[in-house]
């Protein structure tokens, strides 16, 4: 990677999560908009000197040596943080919807299964959370079992997924989603709608509700939750993106954009499709894990069909397949509406229409996901 | 036996308002292979515009026999889903046709939150359910020994006539011809001579107001509107639709029937279980879809490599 690139695109990840920051910890409504002004000048700025093309090629090439870096910076913001309830647990959201939005990459930006039960899969996983938490099985334990439990419940519908096509593809996630939030709102045993209180995390004993108290510097219990849900994205991202570059990840994108061209090839379409469908819900059921266990409570009303058409519009916003778009579009969709008390009720109003006209004039998204080179597979 | 017929007039109802809302689905879907999910906010833009007619004719004092109410308050909800149908599909859908179908899945469920919203916040106390005039008698009626309501043998005999008159509209007018035409082939409808977006904002229009009709008949089957209650009919009116096959109107109308028996059937058979009747019925449709990939009533169509 060639120095001219490496120290403007390291500045602007920085200037990035200072500007994180600042809009975390930004109390007043006017500090708020002026760090929304700031970023809508500093974006295109950034992209007409050539610094934010530099940013793309070098996240595009870049292995971990960036997702490493971005969550160290994601660290430091917790850190400085430290004590602020609210900022930490806006920071955890967007990780735990960037980590949701990491499995719906895979299956619809990578596999093109279509998934419009998001929210439903990031429900099983939360409910499993909540069943098992107080049975004394290890936290990360059940984080592991709540992904797994979510993509062998996602097995029942492949058959119907990949028989279908098209709209008739979209009709099975849909119903399904809507079938799992009617079915949990009237269940007793699973609390109805009501819902369920799930036990917080521990590890090796340490429950993560105590914060950190070590000289003079105390902790939201928060802040563990960061930290931990921060570690578990950083994998996970750098698995799927080591996935994108591998043969894996070209296999995938065959099949997604030519399926018959791609099984006169000899790959496998079925067997591509069920696994990005699996793995992406796998995903997706560790993300609603770990958000029961940060929200201590989880009623059917968090995993609505509109919760799974948020999900869908982060991928969208950020451009469908690129994995490093997801967290700048999650803070877009789930950090600054939460922020701007000021428009308060609209906010829904606002968004949606913002979304349409994305859709209607960018249908790309704001960082569309650059083609694959082989430039550098062939010259090895 | 009474309660069993009972419930197959219930079924009946809903299924004609299920038939009627696929039938727009299955329209827009037919001339320009595009699915609006709008259109169950639009089911919710008509019922809240014959609400305000109805009040309106209130204020203004105007004293007409219940017959003529009605009629004003179904005017009302057409025009308005008229035009919102139109809009949609000039601003939104047809500069948007050659996008992928996932983009315009999601910007028409967008507009829809948009026309939910809208109502949510502008409406007067839009949070909160809103009572519906009975604009027909719900005097029970005896039919034989067994009591059913005036008001839901009505809106069967209205929606069937709504729906046999689309199938007419459609297959025997010149209108229903450019419809047909366009949904066969627009390259080659367009060289016929027919104006290739009239047609599709006629059929946009169209189908809303049947959206709009069935909006009013669920206002005055149950008595009370809801800002939110179109998402989720509009997304029975698609799992209809598509169970009976996109682009079949017959399909849809069979999808409709379909859907609402499932409910019914199920409610009669576990009434101590009832609230789990949509669980079935959604899964019931999946099974369906996996046993007949492109719907009952399946579309012409064949994989060009």
């Amino acid at each position: 990677m060639s120095v001219l690139r490496f120290w403007p695109s390291l500045a602007i990840l920085a200037l990035a999560a200072i500007w994180t920051l600042c809009l975390l910890l930004a109390e007043d409504q006017w500090m708020i908009w002026s760090a929304l002004a700031v970023a809508a000048v500093a974006i295109p700025a950034a992209m007409r000197t050539g610094a934010g093309a530099g940013l793309g090629a070098a996240l595009n090439e870049s292995g971990r040596f960036f997702a490493l870096l971005i969550s160290a910076l994601i660290v430091m913001i917790a850190l400085v943080i430290h004590d602020g309830h609210y900022p930490l647990m806006m920071l955890a959201s967007v990780l735990i919807y960037g980590l949701v939005c990491i499995g719906l990459t895979i299956q619809f930006g990578y596999a093109g299964v279509i998934n419009f039960a998001g929210a439903a899969f990031f429900g099983i996983g939360g409910y499993t959370a909540a069943v098992l938490g107080t049975s004394g099985v290890p936290s990360l334990l059940i984080v592991l079992l709540g992904g797994v439990i979510a993509a062998l419940i996602g097995g029942f519908i492949i058959l119907p997924i990949l028989r279908t096509r098209g709209h008739y593809s979209a009709l099975i996630t849909i119903a399904f989603g809507l079938l799992f939030q009617i079915f949990l709102e009237v269940n007793e045993t699973l609390g109805g709608p009501q819902g369920l209180k799930v036990e917080g995390a521990a590890i090796a004993g340490w429950s993560l509700l105590d914060g950190i108290s070590l000289a003079g510097y105390d902790a939201s219990f928060y802040l563990n939750y960061v930290l931990l849900i921060a570690a578990i994205f950083t994998a996970v991202f750098i698995l799927t993106r080591n996935l994108e570059r591998s043969w894996i990840g070209i296999n995938l994108d065959a099949v997604r954009e030519d399926a018959i061209g791609a099984s006169v090839f000899g790959i496998n379409v079925t067997a591509w499709r069920i696994f990005a469908f699996m793995l992406g819900n796998f995903v997706i059921g560790i993300a609603g894990a770990l958000f029961a266990m940060m929200q201590n409570f989880i009623a059917p009303s968090n995993f609505s069909f509109s919760d799974s058409l948020l999900m869908l519009s982060i991928i969208v916003i950020g451009g469908i397949g690129n994995l490093w778009a997801l967290l700048p579009a999650a803070i877009i969709v789930i950090l600054i509406p939460e922020k701007l008390q000021e428009i308060g009720e609209y906010r829904i109003l606002i968004f949606s229409v913002l979304v349409a006209l994305m859709l209607r004039f960018r249908p790309t998204g704001l960082f569309p996901r650059p083609v694959r080179q082989f430039k550098r597979e062939v010259e090895q | 036996m009474g309660s069993l017929v009972e419930f197959v007039f219930y079924g009946a109802v809903l299924g004609i308002m299920y038939a009627l809302i696929a039938v727009g689905f299955t329209l827009f879907f037919g001339v320009l292979d595009v699915i609006n999910f709008a259109h169950g906010d639009v089911l919710t833009v008509g019922a809240f515009s014959g609400l305000v007619a109805y009040l309106g004719l209130g204020v203004l004092g105007v004293d007409l026999p219940l017959v003529l109410q009605l009629v004003t308050v179904v005017l009302a909800a057409c025009v308005m889903t008229a035009a919102a149908g139109v809009l949609i599909g000039k601003v939104f859908v047809v500069p948007m046709r050659d996008a992928p179908a996932f983009n315009i899945l999601l910007m028409t469920l967008m507009i829809g939150t948009v026309f939910r919203e809208a109502i949510r916040l502008f409406y007067p106390q839009g949070a909160n359910p809103k009572a519906f005039p009975a604009l027909i008698s719900k005097a029970a009626v005896d039919v034989g020994g067994v009591f059913i309501r005036l008001d839901s043998i009505a809106l069967l005999v209205l929606g069937l006539a709504v729906v046999f008159l689309t199938s007419w509209l459609i297959n025997h007018t010149k209108f229903g011809l450019a419809i047909r035409a366009v949904a066969q082939d627009a390259d080659t409808a367009q060289v016929m001579g027919i104006p290739f977006k009239r047609t599709v904002f006629a059929t946009f229009a169209l189908g809303s107001i049947l959206a709009g009709i069935a909006g009013i008949m669920h206002g005055i089957y149950y008595s009370e509107i809801n800002f939110n209650s179109g998402l989720f009919l509009g997304l029975i009116g698609f799992s209809a639709a598509v169970v009976g096959g996109l682009g079949s109107i017959w399909g849809a109308i069979i999808g409709g029937f379909t859907f609402a028996a499932l409910q019914t059937v199920w409610v009669v058979l576990f009434p101590d279980a009832s609230s789990y009747r949509d669980v079935f019925s959604f899964a019931v449709i999946i099974v369906i879809m996996a046993l007949f990939p492109t719907g009952i009533i399946a579309e012409r169509y064949s994989e060009k490599v």
